[in-house]
């Protein structure tokens, strides 16, 4: 029998739950000709900013036990290059859900840039990017605290009539309080988690091996964490949450989504293996045939207490 | 964006070449055609991220890639025998233009630098250029590719830090042939000296410590004069005048 891998976000259709996450996938067009695009669920484009930005000095990327440190510090081109180049380039060799991931600075230049970003018809959802660790004095500092959650979340949902979902970070005490603040002041959808803050030291020169001396930590190491906090906020909060961090697997997003997720991001996988997405989504039928499951959607929060 | 291949490739050799360099030749079906200065991301077993090493030579079928044994990564691949399976990313990055040089191309080498040189030197002497090669290493043990080199017809002038093989000093000391175009690949600080000596136009090869390798991670980004560049998928390869020393 032929499965059903389709899923629904924000009352958006989605062929599938896989989704390259932000950061880890360029702007989409970086793979296009590496293989088709459109077996993918969605996209979440690279971090945007209203401004361009370079980024931190390189080194920007500092390996770990089943993982990777990155502190790439959100270059981008800017929200007026994203709407009028990036999307549209996108958009013209792919169907699926396209996802805006908005970053800022100051509460007045994130509400502009989501502003921008509402006006681009190729753009699906507007994913709140207040969990960036690699900038100073923005990104996550957003997202470290309720009030402020609370505070940009209903600046950015006065300036869009998109489906808004708010990225959170996982450096708190409780998740859970700020997922919340975030539904309360109006996001449609949740997407949790970004990088874990990590450092590591060249134990030859004594210097930290990222020139940002910080970076977040990704990949296989954090997605018990993230699995965790995933069921927490699901479990705690009315609107559909997407999983993120850690996922390499068909049977990492299964997890996922029976921890509460309604879609999956997979992120480090796709910097060893551009491939990883199409290979995650080609193996979820044979997988959901082993655990007799016909309806992917039927999983999401299964978990039994 | 060209398009990326991910191959699985047998190891037919991986011997040492001096004492902290390995020479690995790898074979496999599907191995997509390499420009000089290219480059793949090598699995390394155990290791989360792949190893980014340019190409030394590709024959019918295989490839030749020469590394050093730096850190954990590269001294669990000097490990691996012949027979194991390794996959890999490639071809990626931006090579060498042979079209740059009209006649005579002078190619200055550092260190494992020499390597994706010889690909090159390859390359210039089928397109009918003249070629003459610099190479420096810091010590006469570390000398590689000499008689490769010679096996193509190119005498290079060596160069060694400490005076004990060829010329005493760095590349720049010696002497340099005239030449319409100049490739370059080594350490930093000496492709910074060669650009700074040769008045002439050139390219260079830069290094960076990479996630991806193919351009969609951003780990990599330097500022040229071009603007934001990815090392490893605008690059590796620049010319002179869009590094900023």
């Amino acid at each position: 029998m032929v499965k059903d891998l389709s899923v629904e976000f924000c009352g958006i259709r989605l062929k599938n739950p896989v989704i390259p996450a932000s950061g880890t996938f360029g702007f989409g067009m970086e793979l296009a000709d590496s293989f088709d695009l459109n077996v993918l669920g969605g996209i979440s484009l690279k971090g945007t900013t209203l401004e361009p930005r370079f980024g931190n000095a390189t080194p920007r990327i500092a390996e770990c036990e089943a993982g990777l440190l990155n502190a790439v510090g959100l270059q981008n081109p800017g929200v007026h290059a994203l709407v009028g180049e990036k999307v549209p380039a996108l958009r013209a060799v792919y169907g699926g859900c396209i996802i805006a991931n908005i970053s800022g600075f100051a509460m007045e230049e994130y509400r502009e840039a989501c502003r921008v970003a509402d006006g681009c018809e190729g753009i699906d959802i507007i994913e709140l990017n207040i969990s960036c660790p690699n900038v100073h004095g923005g990104g996550m500092a957003f997202g470290t605290s309720a009030a402020a959650a609370a505070e940009v979340t209903a600046a950015v949902r006065a300036v869009t009539g998109k489906p808004l979902v708010v990225k959170l970070s996982p450096n708190v005490s409780d998740i859970v309080a700020i997922a919340r603040a975030c539904e309360d002041a109006g996001a449609d959808g949740l997407c949790l988690v970004n990088t874990f803050l990590g450092m590591r030291i060249d134990i030859k020169t004594r210097r930290p091996v990222l020139a940002n001396r910080t970076g977040g930590l990704s990949g296989p190491a954090i997605f018990p964490i993230a699995l965790r906090m995933v069921n927490q906020v699901a479990s705690a909060c009315r609107v559909p949450v997407m999983g993120c961090g850690g996922v390499s697997t068909a049977s990492n997003v299964i997890e996922m989504m029976m921890a509460g997720a309604s879609a999956v991001q997979v992120g480090s996988e796709n910097l060893r293996n551009p491939f990883a997405c199409k290979e995650i989504v080609a193996d979820l039928p044979g997988l959901m045939e082993q655990l007799g499951i016909e309806k992917l959607s039927d999983i999401i929060g299964c978990v039994r207490m | 964006m060209p398009s990326i291949n991910k191959i699985r490739l047998e190891i037919l050799s991986n011997l040492p070449v001096t004492p902290n360099c390995y020479r690995l030749e790898l074979a496999g079906e599907g191995l997509p055609a390499f420009s000089p200065g290219q480059f793949v991301q090598l699995e390394v077993p155990s290791k989360y991220l792949r190893r980014p090493i340019s190409v030394c030579d590709c024959l019918d079928g295989r490839i030749v890639l020469i590394y050093k044994t730096v850190g954990e990564g590269t001294k669990i691949l000097s490990q691996l025998v012949p027979g194991q399976a390794l996959e890999v990313l490639a071809p990626l990055g931006h090579g060498f233009d042979v079209e740059l040089c009209r006649h005579s191309a002078l190619l200055l080498g550092g260190g494992l630098g020499s390597a994706p040189l010889y690909l090159l030197s390859k390359a210039l002497l089928t397109a009918g250029r003249q070629v003459n090669v610099v190479l420096g290493f810091n010590t006469a043990a570390d000398l590689v590719l000499l008689n490769e080199y010679r096996d193509l017809g190119i005498e290079p002038v060596v160069v060694t830090l400490d005076g004990s093989l060829g010329i005493k000093g760095v590349v720049t000391d010696a002497p340099l042939p005239a030449c319409d175009f100049f490739y370059t690949c080594g350490p930093l600080p000496m492709m910074r000296a060669v650009c700074h000596k040769l008045e002439g136009p050139g390219q260079l090869s830069m290094e960076e410590r990479m996630g991806c390798g193919a351009g969609y991670c951003y780990g990599c980004s330097i500022k040229t004069a071009a603007g934001a560049a990815r090392v490893c998928a605008d690059g590796p390869v620049f010319r002179k005048e869009d590094i900023l020393w």
